[in-house]
């Protein structure tokens, strides 16, 4: 992801106490090249690319997700989730923790999962987004929903498109599945009516129809 | 008894009830296309933030709002607790700010000043003695039955005593409460609310705006509530940011989005008041319970809640409970599914085992010895379930007494717990509607929080008019339709399968007189079933559901069905049986569940797929309360040390083990008719978890959460390790 060096650097305006989430959506920010989600974080931090400074009033940005671009003005603190819910109307993925730890606003960046609430909006530029309503037609389900519904792997539903993404981009890594692997695979999405146990089935049943995976019994 | 028109079909007449039948909402929720509270995005909304006290105990100094009240993109300021307000726990609403974004209300609310003056505050409970030299402490109860003392001083009583306590957890809903409020007009309010209560909640808006001086009539105004992430009992009253959002939206004469944040509904938007406990108990030789004597404590915040009623379930002849209400400031306790039940059950069920342990009985059938001392019938229910557990769980090959002695540092246990719930159905109206061309609704102000009630609704008037599932539209969730009550304490499954069956039985009959004519015979000889109405003992007379329908011409079908009315279609009153099994790193401290087996009767069930979700999912909630969570207070600050999920645990899908769900059902629990589920499956796993560590490591943990450092504590004060 490359912003043009023309972009007009703002000083940042707001210094009054800051919070460790302000910093992450600073007022200014660093756009480089890499993203802060999953194993990037964890990996020797390489040589500072080159970066510049945008905002902290709107920019422009443009996002696509589920095949479709958008063109939007925003402030370059603002998170791909609340770009999504807030400003595209897209409100599949939900706001939970807000904080990277339940897993509810999960969508995925070239087909990786992301934690929505954890990756700016800026940083999505150039990637393509698929939420939950990208998966499956109007009216429509994939194998991993169809799979949900049979097992009844939910109850209020609120975690239930997050897990649904999870559950989608894990077993387009792993299409054959262990119990083991399910359990370390998708210990990332929370839920708090209790419906793992119909979520571990319904994993087992879509791997078998996606890709004939023989991993059968819980 | 005696056949009752509205009674249910018997068990060989049923097509749909008691079958395991996908919920009629999943394919929404599963694809993302479930629209929210949160998710409603109205034109020209705004957002709302609350700016909360930071002091558990704190007096209102000074307010200075003008900076945010200026800040570009904000709408609307509302000072909701003025100069001079006592504050009685962190997190309480001072101010609220509504902008045209998030993070402009958010770096508004940044630039109130407020000033207070910090009192005395008190956060931690567990020292009775410290909340009584405090004077935070007041009597909430002391009973005596029989003689006590007498059967404690009994010489060939076996005693035990033992302390136990399940602190303050906080509901988490993933769904944050919260509403959007939007006026129409200046006298008609619209809100989209997170709730369980949506034909409750317009009167309780209205009321809370009137005493806020905004003018309004309760019939003007509207609460719709298609989809709840999560209540689990604390979502029933709109709450003040309820009424301030109605109020913000008047203010800035735009539809107003107020969701709490993450650190603001764990602090005060959901709170399981706490249970400690010094108990003595003394039974025979033989195991026959003889004796109870409790001094019991807790905390439900600053204000009075309820405490747990103990002994629970079996009451030896001779009892004495005393408990004391600690008056601490962590924000007000709400209703946490099955209240007070959870708390009675581990005091209860903990010290019953320890008893057991020290008569080196097996704990089961100590149970079994003293199942008589349950009320009413459930002495049998118990018995039944008590044996299907074991044999479930394969007790008697597995289980072990106190204290695993095989060699290696991981333990293994197995504990046994039981618990009770009412669960009648609530008061309920509904319309039932059949058109001329087949199309059949159903509509009532009831919600579904993922209990599958739209499904138990459809198949409640499916069954009746011999239709499948799909064929019924169930219309819920909207304050417009008939009132049903609000979903708490397993009342709703009971109450609007009770008027839908009613209001259907009622419809058919009109459909019936309809067609009589048509196939010759009198409207009383007819059925309802397999998609036809057809003539009782004559399958060559009938019509399709269709057709039939065609017969009424112009005329609508429409019937009111209510809740509670004739015949006996609900009733009150479930046991239910769990055994869990664990593994106990005793180097670590680590308790890991293997397996849970959970056995639970509830009369007639309607949707089995359903039904068996509320016991896994109870199962693992009881997972997360027995081993994870607590609201972790910090007695120099007074504020919750955990308002966030990384420090807050939940268990996730690899925490759970094995889970085993066995209902009862047939003769003897369909005839009851339909009882409520909800809460008696998440009231049994701290106990029967507790009690399997310590069958496991051989010394209680005495509170929960079972975290490393308890198991390490308890150990070090004996025990295998």
């Amino acid at each position: 992801m490359r912003r043009k060096k023309d972009r007009p650097q703002k000083a940042a305006s707001d210094k009054a106490s800051l919070t460790r989430r302000d910093f992450l959506r600073g007022a200014g920010v660093t756009v480089s090249g890499g993203l802060l989600v999953g194993s990037k974080v964890a990996e020797a931090a390489p040589p500072p690319p080159k970066s510049e400074v945008v905002g902290p009033g709107a920019v422009p940005v443009t996002l696509r997700v589920n095949g479709k671009v958008h063109k939007l003005n925003l402030e370059p603190r603002v998170t791909l989730l609340d770009a999504l819910r807030d400003h595209l109307d897209i409100t599949g993925s939900k706001k939970v923790c807000d904080r990277a730890t339940c897993g509810a606003c999960t969508v995925m960046m070239d087909r990786k999962p992301v934690y929505s609430c954890t990756v700016l909006a800026l940083e999505a530029e150039g990637h393509d987004i698929t939420t939950i309503e990208g998966l499956a037609g109007d009216d429509k389900l994939t194998p991993v929903m169809a799979a949900f519904v049979n097992h009844d792997a939910q109850q209020c539903g609120f975690c239930t498109p997050g897990f649904v993404m999870a559950c989608t981009a894990f077993l387009e890594r792993n299409p054959n599945p262990t119990l083991e692997e399910i359990e370390k695979g998708l210990g990332g999405n929370l839920c708090r009516c209790g419906t793992y146990w119909g979520v571990r089935h319904a994993v087992l049943q879509a791997a078998k129809e996606m890709k004939g995976g023989t991993h059968g019994r819980v | 008894m005696a056949e009752c028109k509205y009674d249910w079909p018997k068990a060989g007449e049923r097509e749909l009830i008691g079958k395991p039948i996908d919920r009629i909402d999943g394919p929404e929720k599963a694809s993302g296309r479930a629209r929210y509270t949160y998710d409603t995005n109205r034109p020209g909304i705004l957002i709302a933030k609350l700016l909360t006290c930071p002091y558990a105990h704190a007096k209102i100094k000074s307010i200075d709002i003008s900076l945010a009240q200026n800040f570009p993109g904000v709408k609307a300021v509302l000072v909701i607790q003025g100069v001079g307000s006592e504050i009685q726990w962190a997190g309480d609403e001072v101010v609220a700010v509504a902008a045209v974004s998030e993070d402009i209300a958010e770096d508004a609310r940044r630039r109130i000043k407020i000033e207070y003056e910090q009192l005395p505050h008190l956060v931690r409970e567990e020292d009775l003695d410290r909340a009584q030299a405090d004077g935070r402490t007041k009597a909430a109860g002391e009973e005596t039955v029989g003689d006590p003392d007498k059967a404690f001083q009994d010489p060939e009583a076996v005693i035990s005593k033992g302390y136990y306590g399940i602190p303050v957890i906080t509901h988490c809903c993933l769904e944050a409460h919260g509403n959007v409020a939007e006026w129409s007009d200046a006298k008609t309010l619209k809100t989209w609310s997170s709730t369980q209560n949506v034909s409750g909640l317009p009167g309780q808006i209205g009321a809370g705006l009137r005493l806020q001086k905004v003018n309004v009539d309760d019939s003007n105004i509207e609460t719709v509530c298609q989809y709840i992430g999560g209540g689990f009992g604390s979502k029933f009253s709109p709450d003040r940011w309820g009424i301030v959002v109605a109020q913000l939206a008047k203010m800035a004469g735009k539809p107003v989005k107020l969701m709490l944040d993450r650190d603001t509904e764990l602090e005060m938007a959901g709170a399981r008041p706490s249970a400690f406990a010094k108990i003595r108990i003394a039974a025979k030789k033989d195991g026959t319970l003889t004796a109870w004597d409790s001094e019991s404590w807790g905390t439900g915040g600053v204000g009075p809640s309820g405490h747990p009623p103990l002994p629970y379930i079996l009451q030896p002849p001779n009892t004495h409970w005393k408990h004391t209400m600690v008056a601490a400031n962590i924000g007000p306790s709400r209703a946490w599914r099955a209240p007070n039940h959870p708390q009675a059950c581990l005091l209860t069920l903990g010290a019953l085992d320890d008893l057991a342990a020290k008569l080196e009985m097996d704990a089961v059938a100590f149970l079994m010895k003293n199942v008589h001392l349950a009320p009413q019938h459930l002495g049998e229910v118990y018995s039944a379930e008590l044996q299907k557990a074991a044999e479930l769980a394969e007790w008697k090959k597995n289980w072990h007494p106190r204290g695993d002695k095989t060699p290696g540092y991981i333990k293994r246990g197995m504990g046994v717990s039981l618990h009770t719930w009412g669960g009648r159905g609530h008061t309920s109206t509904c319309n039932v509607i059949v058109r001329p061309d087949g199309s059949v609704t159903v509509r009532l102000g009831s919600q579904d929080l993922g209990t599958g009630t739209r499904t138990v609704i459809a198949i409640s008037v499916a069954e009746t008019f011999g239709l499948p599932v799909e064929a019924v539209q169930v219309e819920i969730g909207d304050s417009k339709y008939p009132p049903s009550g609000a979903s708490g304490g397993s009342t709703t499954v009971g109450g609007v399968s009770g008027s839908t069956r009613r209001g259907a039985v009622d419809a058919l009959d009109e459909l019936f007189a309809a067609v009589a004519p048509s196939l010759g015979v009198q409207a009383g000889q007819l059925e309802a079933r397999n998609g036809r109405i057809r003539v009782k003992g004559d399958s060559s007379k009938s019509l399709t559901w269709k057709q039939a329908c065609s017969k009424l011409g112009v005329k609508t079908i429409q019937t009111t069905g209510k809740n509670p009315g004739p015949c006996h279609l609900n009733d009150s009153g479930v046991g239910g049986v769990q055994i869990a099994a664990v593994s106990v790193d005793t180097e670590t401290g680590l308790v890991k569940v293997d397996k849970i087996v959970a056995v639970q009767d509830c009369g007639l069930v309607i949707d089995m797929k359903t039904a068996e979700s509320q016991v896994y999912g109870a199962l693992i909630m009881g997972i997360c309360y027995s081993l994870l969570e607590e609201k972790v207070m910090d007695e120099k600050l007074g504020r919750m040390l955990n308002p966030n999920m990384e420090f807050y645990k939940l268990a996730g899908i690899g925490d759970i083990g094995e889970l085993v769900v066995h209902m009862m059902t047939g003769p003897g629990y369909d005839e009851r008719g339909v009882i409520g589920l909800g809460e008696p499956p998440v009231i049994s796993p701290g106990a029967a978890i507790s009690n399997a560590v310590a069958n496991a490591i051989g010394v209680r943990v005495p509170t929960l959460p079972l975290t490393p450092d308890r198991v390490l504590a308890a150990l070090d004060k004996g025990g295998l390790a």
